[in-house]
């Protein structure tokens, strides 16, 4: 089971999901219409550490965040 | 809440005068022959009351930790202050410092410090208009690296 929480402006419930990789999470969210229209702007953390690419196994306890535009100070 | 001295995060506006003193106290006598301290004040436009922020700390806490890592192979250290929650207009959010031995080296690091944050730190803006929260969402910038799910 992994976490998948939303930040900031998403506003969205996070989600335990029997997920293995990425490409199964993006499946998942691409048919979720409150998330979908921000995937493309969403950067992604694994245990709170960003990757840049899809290929990543997870594991039992990951936590995964997605991180839309940001607009500090 | 404060993290440690170096990186103060804290519920509403900063008191910039208590902030930038306790900055200054600290570091004064530790030899940096340059201090220079930006600080951001919420200007009244487009009708807003002032802004509101979320911050993640996690990612926020070791982005810093990178930044904190890139000064010190200058002899630099950089600091910063940030706003959680509401704060209303002619108020400060963010400050943001840099201290080092040569005047250069701080004049260069606050420029590249402050627009990293900008674009990377992950903080959310909203505008707070007639008490409602409204993502800043044509002010803001995507990660680098984003778009991996889509």
């Amino acid at each position: 089971m992994v976490k998948v929480e939303f930040l900031g402006p998403i506003n969205k419930d996070s989600l335990e999901l029997e997920i293995n990789n990425l490409s199964q999470l993006s499946e998942i969210l691409k048919s979720d219409e409150d998330v979908s229209t921000w995937l493309e702007t969403c950067a992604v953390a694994i245990n709170d550490t960003l990757v840049s690419s899809k290929d990543v196994d997870l594991k039992d306890g990951d936590k995964i965040s997605l991180l839309p535009p940001v607009c500090g100070g | 809440m404060i993290m440690n001295e170096k990186l103060i995060l804290c519920d509403g506006p900063l008191d910039v005068n208590e902030i930038n003193s306790k900055w200054y106290d600290e570091f004064k006598n530790s030899n940096y022959g340059a201090i220079i301290t930006f600080v951001g004040v919420v200007r009244d436009e487009n009708s807003i009351d002032g802004l509101s922020f979320d911050i993640y700390e996690p990612i926020l806490k070791s982005w810093f930790e990178a930044w904190q890592n890139k000064a010190k192979q200058k002899n630099a250290i950089v600091l910063m202050a940030h706003s959680k929650g509401d704060v209303l207009n002619h108020e400060s959010s963010y400050i943001a410092a840099v201290c080092s031995p040569k005047r250069r080296v701080a004049l260069e690091m606050i420029d590249e410090f402050v627009e990293d944050f900008k674009a990377q730190a992950p903080i959310w803006k909203y505008d707070i208009i007639k008490g409602k929260r409204v993502y800043a969402e044509d002010r803001s910038t995507i990660i680098n690296g984003a778009g991996i799910l889509k």
